[in-house]
Formats: C-alpha cells, structure tokens, sequence
C-alpha cells in the first residue's frame, strides 16, 4: 500500500500514540478539584506551555477546540459576532476564494443568517492573494479578514505575514488556517503578527479530533460553545485531556523536525512531479512551483476525471485524493481550482499527491508504477 | 470477473453484491448520487438516494469488505430521465421512469463507464434471471422486473449479472440477515423515487404550469367540466374528474385521452378504454425473433399479459421498423408513451414504446 495522502491524514507519531496512551489509563475531569483533577489539569496545562512553545505564541492564547473544523468556525464567527457587537458597521469579511470549506462555509452561514456581506478575495493563477488585492477590499466596514497559511489542495503558501500587516493598517484582526502549515513549514504566531490561527492534530502526527485556535489575548472572539467556560470563556467542554497530551506531544515533534522533514519531503515531491511530468508529459502540474507545502504535488490530467483516477490507482493500492469531497462521498470539481481559473473539466481532472513523515521513495515508485495504464485507461472514460 | 455492483443502500442490491463476491468475482461497489440535493433521511419507504441511502450502501460495501465509491450521476439523471418524464408528459404520453433510468443510466452511463475502467461488466439487484444472455422473469413473480429491464440490447445483457432472478424476496432478506447486511429488513422503495410525496399530478403543476382546459365527453362531443392541466390525468383514470355534467346513462366514466396540446381531456364509458390493436417505434431485441410472431405483452410494470400477434407496422415515418400487436383479449386503459414488452412464456424477447392504441 502507498499512502499519499497525508495532507487528508498523516499517521500518528509514535510519541504521540504513547502519550494518548498514557494519559488515558488515569482518571479525573480537569476542572475537579481532588487530586486526580490536579493532575490532569496539570497535563492539560503542560500541553498548553508545549503547544505555545512549539508555535511562538503564549500559554494563554493556546484555546484548545475539536479540531480544524471547529477552530475556523470559532475564529470566523465568534471574532465577527465580537466585531460587530463593538461596532454595528461591521459586517463585512473579507475571506479568499480558495479557503477551506470549514471557512468558506462558516462565512456563507453568516451571510445567510447574521446579515453579513462578504467579499471574496481573489486569487491568481497559481492560488495566491496579493496583498494589494486585499488592501483594495478593506474598509472601515470590515469585520475581519481570512486567508490561510498554506492552501490544502494545490499547496500554494500565501504571504501570510504581509498580508496580516496591511488588515492591522486598517485595523482589522487577521486570521489563518494554518491546519496544512504546521509540520511542514516554519509557524511562528508572534511574529506571523496574526491574530487568531487555526491548527489540528491530525495533519502534524497528533490525534484526529484535537485542535487549537490561537487567539491573541487583546482579540474578542464571541463563544459558539457555551458551559463551563473552560478555555478563557471563550470555549467550553470536558478537555480531552489524553487528546491534548497526544496534540502537545505531537506538534513538538513536529516543529522541531520541521526543517529537516520539509528538506526531505521537498526533494522526495520533485523527484514525484519530475517522474510524473515524465510518464504524462501533458500532466499540468498547479500551484506555487516555489512557494508551495514541501509534501504538496498536484495536477490536471488532461482527458481524465480525478474519480476515475482515483478508483483505478486505489484497485492497485496506491492512495491518493482529488482533492475535494463532501460529506456524502461525492466530488464536484474544485472550488480552489475555479478560483486558479480553471475551467470546470480540467478541474474535475485533478489529483493530490501528498507526502509526510512516512513517506518514502517506494510510495513514489509505486505510484510511477500504476501511473502510466491508469492514465490511458481513464482517458477511455466518457466524460460525464 | 471484475464487477462493479450498483448499491442502492437497499436489500436487494446489497444481496447481489454477495452472491458476486460469493462466486468469487472481484467486486467493487457504488452508490449513484442521482439527487442535486440529497434529503438526510428517507422518508417512509418512498424516495432513493438520500444520504442515509448512501450510508447504507457504504455500509454494505465494509461488511462484503470491497471497495465502495460514491458516483454522481445527478445531472445525467436530471436531463434523462426527469426532464424526460415531464417532456412525456406534457406530449400527452405515460412514461415509465424506471425504465428510463435503466435505460439511459445504470445500463448506459454507469455501464459504459465501468467498462472502460476495465470491469467486464456490472451487477444489479433487479429481480430478473439472466442467462446465456436470455432475459426472462424472476421465480418471484409479485416482484419480477423484467419489465423495466426489456430496454437492454443484447451488448448490455452480455455485460450484466442478475444473481436475485432465483430468489424469492423474503429469500433475499434471509440471506441478508444471515451475511449481517443492517439492509435486511430494509422497506422496500416504490413509486418514482424523484417524487418522494407520491404526489404525480402536483410534480407535474410545478414543472409545467397551469394549462387549464376542457373535459370533453368523446360520445357527444359535450364539454363536461374542466381541468387544470391535462398532464395530470392519465388513460383509464376515474376518480377525481369533478365532471359538472352527469352521463346520460348515469354510469362512471373515464379517461379516455388527454391531449395536452389541445388541453384537451376526453371522458366515457369503460368499455371505450378497451383496445386490441397497438402500434409501436422503432423495438429493441433482447432475443431476437422472426415476425410474424405469436407471444404474449405486458403494457406496464406488474399489468396483465395479452396473447398477440405481432406484425410489422405499416411503414410510415418515424416508425420504421415498428411493430402492430393485434390483441387476443382487450386491454384497458393504454397510453401512448407506455411500453409493450413482448414476452415467449418467462422470457423477455424485447420492447417498443406504443405510439398509439386502437379499439
């Protein structure tokens, strides 16, 4: 089996399942006050520091949340519900096209339902937002503006700092999904200068269902979850205390390997893109070929549909995604792709390969394997 | 063989696809997304494709532990079959959608499709037997579809694996217990799935309008009532008529024609629906026969069979190669659009649209 599908899931780091191990054979609810509740908020609070640690923010602007999904929707709703409570002016967020759903949607929900405007920023051909495309759209009717770190499908990396620069100018709050970006590429919230970032364990070698918002302590963020008011009021709910161990252990690692994973990963996706551009010379390799996820291949092959592909690389065990899929299973083609300004076949066409810790060079070669007879067979697919 | 099952999230789908992988085929499972929006849940045993639909056809795809995808097929399904029906419909025909459907989507789009991913072929839960390329009922004869599976060419059938035609439906369910499929005990669906309410005549008001018109008696030519669109009545119908002016003979009366175009509804006496003597389009053979030919026709999915003979029609436009059935008994209440499948005892010999009906 060759797995490249680490950008959807990427195995959990050893350390990490032992330390979800460990912490799940002990008792107690973090916010009892006996000894078996000192001591898991003892490790709720240790995992607090090293998270804050592992990404250059403090302890106290670590929020732990459910995961990618949930942080985004905390950050997008809960900062313009804050914002337009200050100010009823505000109702305007400015988010790019080529978001996350978890995004995407959450804004979409607030235009439908909170009276909220959006404006869309645009991208270029290669994925990206120019901060002057932003600078364009801001106003004092801004509520807040989002843009990822990284992009998940055709891993372009936006220029995140810049762009965090010109909302303060306006003075708006900025917030980042950074879910792709942690782990792969150099993630420092203080001097990123964003104010709210999204990350998750399972795509950095933690748990899946465990996430963080970093949010900066002067941001007023509205809660979507209400109870106990755990995590500064903001979030509530029982902390998963084995999860966040698991998290803490996780991102660590993973920031501290970062630079020689991403090294390694680089190279080991060049010899993929230059192996595929091989065996399909008419292979349209999309993104940022610089500024891009060191794990992150992606492509439109031409006269194929990316189910297709998928279905005949999975009959020979290799794993790989189109990129996109809703929750009942069904692909539609990619919304990052029409933002690029593809039209809608090539991007039904597309495939990602994405690589992690795991990966090595015998997932590349049986992917090159496969590759060829599956392009030719899915060429023969009448296109719907 | 390489297959590819059709999982509907129902029983009899899920059942086929066991006895494939039981025969030792290699078998891959999809659920075809036929519905732009999907409902969350079924309602009753009406309707298909929901998502709790697609569930249960993943479900089934971990238990027989195959590869399980989900095919979105919505926009074929939209242009080929409802737009179909509803274009039928206003033309003053009665087409069958299900048939449509096996036609135009599971044996064309989703088995040219397999094809060319290399599979050798499909298989399906429809309740027929299928045999050395022979088409013919299933042992089930409340649940046979044969019917609405006489629409596949002879390539098709060679490209198709039926393994329910033996089984009777509560055999079925049994040996879905037995492989702990949770479709088991599954309602079956029935009715059009597209048209979850049951609701026909109003499916049929919001696609096409109002087109309000007269109800004419067809023995005196007399406007008895009217109506509110011509579609929404069908060949052989009685109840809900509202005619203002009672028959003269004070007998039920009934629907007769419709003519859309005209808006244009004709109403009379039972014996006036009887038929004997049909015309065709152009048919399609499953098991090809010489004319002219002695067998039996079924006019709808479930109607009764009439002995016929079948002649070649008088050529005339469009309905070359077209067939004339001269009936041994009448039959009651047939509409232009409906299909007549030509049956050799249990076997299928192929089918043709009616084009007209003559007393």
């Amino acid at each position: 089996m060759a797995y490249l599908d680490h950008a959807a899931s990427t195995p959990m780091l050893p350390e990490a399942v032992a330390a979800v191990a460990a912490v799940m054979a002990q008792p107690g609810n973090a916010s009892s006050l006996h000894a078996a509740g000192r001591q898991a908020r003892r490790t709720v609070e240790e995992s607090r520091e090293a998270l804050a640690a592992a990404l250059g923010a403090r302890p106290s602007e670590v929020l732990f949340t459910g995961g990618g999904t949930e942080s985004d929707n905390l950050a997008v709703k809960g900062i313009f519900w804050a914002r337009r409570a200050a100010d009823p002016a505000r109702r305007r967020v400015l988010a790019s096209a080529v978001e996350h759903h978890a995004v995407l949607d959450a804004v979409e929900w607030l235009v439908a339902h909170e009276g909220a405007e959006v404006t869309w920023l645009e991208a270029d051909a290669l994925g990206r937002v120019h901060p002057e495309v932003l600078e364009a759209a801001l106003g004092d009717d801004v509520a807040l503006v989002t843009v990822m770190w990284a992009n998940n499908e055709v891993g372009t990396v936006q220029p995140v700092v810049a762009l965090a620069e010109v909302a303060h100018r306006f003075g708006v709050p900025f917030h980042t999904d950074a879910v792709q970006a942690v782990g792969q590429l150099p993630v420092d919230f203080a001097s990123s200068g964003v104010d709210a970032l999204t990350l998750t364990g399972h795509k950095l070698g933690g748990p899946l269902g465990a996430g963080a918002l970093l949010l900066g302590r002067d941001i007023a963020c509205t809660p979507l979850l209400h109870g106990g008011g755990q995590e500064r009021d903001v979030r509530s709910g029982t902390f998963d205390t084995p999860a966040l161990a698991g998290l803490a252990a996780a991102a660590t690692l993973a920031v501290e390997r970062q630079p020689v994973v991403a090294r390694n990963l680089a190279a080991l996706r060049d010899e993929l893109v230059r192996r595929v551009l091989v065996a399909v010379p008419d292979a349209v390799y999309n993104g940022d070929p610089v500024d891009r996820l060191p794990g992150n291949a992606h492509f439109c092959f031409p006269g194929c549909e990316g189910d297709s592909l998928l279905l005949l690389l999975d009959a020979r065990g290799v794993e790989v995604s189109t990129g996109s899929a809703c929750s009942s299973g069904v692909a539609r083609p990619s919304h990052v792709l029409v933002a690029m300004g593809k039209d809608p076949d090539a991007a039904r066409s597309s495939l990602r390969f994405s690589l992690g810790h795991s990966s090595t060079i015998d997932d590349v070669d049986a992917l090159l394997d496969a590759l060829p007879s599956v392009v030719e067979r899915a060429r023969r697919v009448p296109v719907r | 063989m390489r297959l590819l099952a059709a999982l509907s999230g129902g029983v009899d789908s899920a059942v086929a696809a066991a006895l494939a992988v039981d025969a030792g085929h290699d078998v891959t499972g999809v659920h075809l997304a036929l519905s732009a929006s999907p409902a969350a849940l079924r309602s009753g045993s009406r309707g298909c494709c929901s998502r709790e639909d697609a569930r249960d056809a993943g479900r089934v795809a971990d238990v027989l532990g195959i590869a399980f995808y989900v095919w979105d097929l919505a926009e074929q399904f939209r242009a080929d079959v409802i737009e179909d029906f509803v274009a039928e419909y206003a033309a003053g025909r009665t087409p069958n959608p299900c048939l449509r459907c096996n036609e135009k989507i599971k044996f064309t789009a989703v088995l040219d499709r397999a094809l060319a991913l290399g599979f050798d072929g499909v298989v399906t839960g429809h309740h027929a037997t299928l045999s050395s390329g022979v088409l013919s009922r299933s042992v089930d004869e409340a649940k046979d579809q044969s019917y609405v599976l006489a629409v596949l060419t002879p390539e098709q059938l060679a490209s198709t694996v039926l393994p329910l035609g033996g089984l009777r439906k509560d055999e079925v369910r049994a040996l879905a217990r037995e492989r702990g499929l949770g479709v088991a005990d599954k309602a079956d669906s029935h009715d059009i799935c597209f048209i979850p309410d049951g609701d026909t005549a109003g499916f049929l008001r919001s696609a096409l309008g109002s087109a309000p018109g007269p109800v004419v008696d067809a023995l005196t030519g007399a406007v008895v009532g009217t109506h509110d669109g011509a579609y929404g009545f069908t060949v052989g119908q009685r109840r809900g008529l509202a005619l203002s002016v009672p028959a003269g003979d004070g007998r039920p009366r009934y629907v007769l024609s419709v003519s859309p175009v005209a808006r244009t509804v004709s109403v009379g006496p039972v014996e006036a629906l009887d038929v004997r003597s049909l015309v065709t389009g152009r048919p399609v053979w499953s098991s090809s026969r010489p004319l002219p030919l002695r067998c039996s026709v079924q006019l709808r999915a479930h109607g009764m069979v009439h002995d016929c003979l079948v002649t070649p029609a008088a050529g005339g436009a469009g309905l070359a190669g077209g067939w004339h059935l001269a009936l041994d008994t009448p039959a009651r209440g047939v509409a232009p659009g409906q299909t007549a499948v030509l049956y050799d005892g249990p076997t299928v010999l192929g089918s043709a649209t009616l084009v007209s009906a003559h007393p």
